[in-house]
């Protein structure tokens, strides 16, 4: 693994790695530029969709907000993201070329967000409905007001 | 030579001896597992900022937040500024993956170029956000506070992002505010032709006649902790940002001083780049988790 310079010798990575002892096949320039370009402009797409529905939110926002389809925007939203993660670390980071053995000690710890996730949401649900329920004070001065208002009181009514 | 490669995983005996079991170096095995480490301290980052956002009836939303584009004014423009953002770091990612795939070719220049315009890329980015920072930790928004209106900006310790307030409400607390603060509401936001000072002398009926025919609009505080969580995570990644354009700039001058290439490989330049994507990965759920929804 010495890393001398000897100008008689070509040291290539395998040299350098002797353990590495199976290598990554590096597509031509042609083919590698493509798949960059591909998912370049994957993620871009999946971005601007991604801006689109923010936008879209922001507009539903400015009338009743129905609660079921807002979720649902943000659902898609939370999905999409996740494609991109994936392509990132498949395509940009290589993972996917990586031998399955080691993707596993990556991918599988990665799980434990799983629970994570779950666990941490619920608790903070949880606590929020044990304090409308024990603290009225809470209540009364955190809970939105029904939309009526706003249409009301047209002077102000621009309520997003 | 991939289908030699996945015909040896089941053929190879990986863990016999004498050859890495996972078929990388030792470097990069570390970076990777560093990198998961770092996953699990944003993503607890964010689930912490998750589970106190559903512990609350009421949550600001971030259209309203994030709605200025520097040079734009008053504008309203949401998401715009933080898309350039988004966009900005997409790029930079892309110009690593080609500054590693010039160093597997051996190709000096190639890899200079594009680690260069990573570099610049990852300064537009920190640019950006210190002008977003900038931006929320000075404007002023007119908020409730103590049943009169005051002019404060999105801090640790003040949220201006509450629930907008309306009619008789809006009436009374618009009576209860100082003229110095109702002055400066007018001048900031163009309602009357008169200077500052000028303001300051005019009946406070007036005033609040002015701010109340306008679009101002007025809001209660809002949590409190939206600002520590904000500044917190973004800042977090904004310093991995800045520790990622130190190593490319690392990276750099190895290259200008030919230490790859006396090496034999750019392998180094494959370790910074993960870590550069991992940047970038970690911005998508940022954005997500403040800007999207």
């Amino acid at each position: 693994m010495s890393s001398h310079y000897d100008p008689t010798k070509d040291i290539s990575p395998s040299a350098a790695y002797p353990e590495v002892t199976v290598h990554h096949h590096h597509s031509d320039d042609a083919t590698f530029k493509k798949r960059v370009k591909k998912t370049t402009i994957l993620l871009s797409v999946i971005t601007i969709i991604e801006l689109a529905i923010g936008f879209g939110i922001y507009f539903l926002h400015k009338g009743e907000p129905p609660y079921f389809l807002v979720l649902f925007l943000k659902g898609i939203v939370c999905i999409l993201t996740l494609a991109k993660a994936y392509y990132i670390v498949s395509v940009f980071m290589h993972l996917g070329d990586e031998i399955r053995n080691f993707m596993m000690t990556i991918v599988v710890p990665l799980a434990l967000f799983i629970w994570f996730i779950i666990a941490f949401l619920a608790d903070g649900q949880s606590y929020k409905d044990l304090r409308n329920k024990y603290d009225k004070h809470f209540e009364e001065t955190t809970m939105p007001a029904p939309h009526a208002t706003p249409s009301a009181e047209p002077a102000k009514g621009e309520g997003h | 030579m991939a289908h030699e490669a996945t015909v040896n995983t089941h053929r190879t005996k990986w863990w016999s001896g004498g050859k890495s079991p996972f078929n990388i170096e030792y470097g990069k095995v570390m970076m990777w597992y560093f990198l998961m480490s770092d996953a699990f301290t944003f993503g607890a980052f964010l689930i912490s900022y998750g589970t106190t956002r559903f512990s609350q009836n009421f949550w600001p939303d971030p259209n309203v937040v994030f709605n200025a584009l520097p040079g734009a004014g008053h504008a309203n423009l949401p998401l715009v500024f933080v898309s350039i953002m988004t966009f900005i770091l997409i790029i930079s990612s892309v110009t690593m993956v080609l500054a590693v795939h010039a160093g597997h070719n051996r190709n000096k220049a190639d890899v200079q170029k594009w680690l260069i315009w990573t570099i610049v890329g990852g300064l537009a980015f920190l640019g950006c956000q210190a002008l977003e920072w900038h931006h929320l930790l000075t404007a002023e928004h007119a908020t409730l506070i103590d049943g009169k209106i005051e002019l404060i900006s999105q801090t640790t310790r003040h949220n201006p992002w509450g629930q907008l307030i309306h009619g008789p409400e809006l009436t009374t607390a618009l009576q209860h505010s100082s003229s110095q603060t109702l002055a400066t509401l007018v001048a900031e936001n163009h309602l009357s032709a008169a200077s500052h000072g000028e303001l300051l002398q005019m009946p406070k009926d007036q005033l609040v006649q002015l701010v109340s025919n306008s679009e101002i609009h007025v809001r209660e505080t809002g949590p409190v902790a939206f600002g520590g969580f904000f500044y917190g995570i973004t800042g977090f990644h904004g310093f991995h940002v800045f520790s990622g354009v130190i190593i490319n700039i690392v990276m750099l001058l190895m290259t200008n001083n030919n230490v790859f290439e006396n090496k034999g490989h750019y392998l180094m330049i494959e370790k910074a780049g993960l870590y550069w994507h991992f940047v970038d990965l970690v911005w998508v759920f940022v954005f997500l988790c403040f800007y999207l929804i």
